[in-house]
């Protein structure tokens, strides 16, 4: 074995260990690396109590309903299983729609209302022009309301 | 046949070999910029849901792509220079981590101008911009250490060791929006399923991105054609060259 290819195989090994370690602390720090909690983990408890926290999902069709006379707002995170409503005081992104994607950081109340003091828009990783657009939401009126997916 | 590559491996073989080759990538690199931006903001529609805000992707993600790449490419080098204990491997290490920084600040400071019409923020502490701000922090590290010693040599090493020990960022740059829920969207484009996006749109952002490439190994080869004459200078055919002699 020559003096080089021992300190090649060296520096394989050392980055096999760190490698592994970084493994093994992203796998123990993984409900801290999360940006939000989905509705079924808010439903279910595990996100965390009276502490801010961020929740995201869809926004549920038709649920959108506007305060005459202030800027708040009222709508339904939903992940297609389990349902949370949210109120908001404050200007909304230019992509918040209802069925598109959202990341609001708030707390949750006692009520089970989540108060939430910021909200993000969640944009996919689709990229089409408005025509192409179109056309797929023909083709989904056509077959079945998927209107929750896209 | 045959390519000798130690040969090149010499400084003073590959200093007027780097010349060459970074006049190429330049005059490519501005080919392919002049190309790219055309097809970005002439030829390609309106995005469907983002509207205009869009376009910063044909920045973007060439700038996003470089900066995780030029990483690699680093470790690359600091690997060979380690094992082997070659200058020119550490110099084309020290050469590229200029580079990779200024990318890794493009890819974040457009990401910022994307997310605040998109998203409604400039900067979120998601997993995705979290790991390429430690990125860029690696980057400047290297670059620190680099001037913190004064023995290149010693510096080759030091700055070797930790550009591998930062490599383990990398991938979980990459795959950060697959593992964790970010508020970072998945990738459109990856190796292994077809492309999210409109071919035009593809298009322009892959051309743009071998324009960044062509650009990013243009001027890392000029960068270490400067390197080489600096840390040679006292070798006799750096005093033998035309520029030197003149002088």
């Amino acid at each position: 074995m020559k003096a080089r290819h021992r300190r090649f195989a060296w520096i394989l090994v050392g980055l096999a260990a760190l490698g592994v370690a970084v493994a093994l602390v992203l796998n123990a720090f993984r409900s801290h690396l999360v940006f939000f909690f989905s509705p079924s983990q808010v439903i279910a408890n595990e996100a965390p109590v009276g502490r801010p926290f961020r929740i995201g999902g869809l926004v549920q069709v038709g649920s959108i309903v506007r305060d005459t006379g202030s800027l708040t707002v009222r709508f339904v995170v939903t992940d297609t299983a389990k349902d949370v409503p949210v109120t908001y005081t404050g200007l909304l992104p230019d992509l918040f729609k209802e069925g598109k994607g959202v990341v609001a950081q708030g707390t949750l109340g006692p009520d089970g209302v989540f108060r939430a003091t910021e909200v993000l828009a969640k944009h996919d990783e689709n990229y089409m022009p408005p025509e192409a657009a179109a056309a797929i939401e023909q083709a989904h009126k056509g077959g079945q309301a998927k209107t929750l997916s896209r | 046949m045959a390519i000798n590559w130690y040969h090149y491996a010499s400084p003073a073989t590959f200093h007027p070999l780097a010349g060459r080759l970074a006049a190429a990538f330049a005059w490519l690199a501005a080919a392919l910029t002049a190309a790219g931006l055309w097809i970005g903001f002439v030829v390609a529609p309106t995005d469907a849901t983002q509207g205009e805000a869009y376009r910063i992707i044909f920045i973007h993600v060439p700038t996003a792509w470089m900066a995780m790449f030029i990483y690699l490419v680093m470790a690359f080098w600091s690997a060979l220079a380690l094992g082997f204990n070659t200058r020119l491997s550490a110099m084309m290490a020290q050469s590229l981590a200029p580079t990779g920084a200024l990318m890794a600040l493009l890819a974040l400071w457009t990401g910022a101008f994307w997310g605040r019409p998109t998203w409604g923020t400039y900067w979120a502490w998601d997993a995705r911009m979290t790991s390429t701000l430690i990125l860029l922090f690696l980057y400047l590290g290297v670059i620190a250490l680099r001037n913190a010693i004064d023995d290149p040599r010693r510096a080759d090493k030091a700055c070797a060791v930790l550009t591998l020990v930062g490599a383990v960022n990398v991938p979980i740059i990459y795959f950060s929006v697959r593992w964790w829920n970010t508020l970072h969207q998945g990738a459109s484009v990856s190796l292994t399923s077809a492309p999210k996006m409109a071919t035009i749109m593809l298009t322009g952002m892959l051309v743009m991105t071998f324009a960044c490439w062509f650009w990013c190994i243009a001027v890392a080869l000029w960068r270490v054609q400067a390197i080489i004459l600096e840390r040679e200078r006292g070798a006799g055919w750096v005093a033998a060259l035309p520029a030197v002699r003149e002088t």
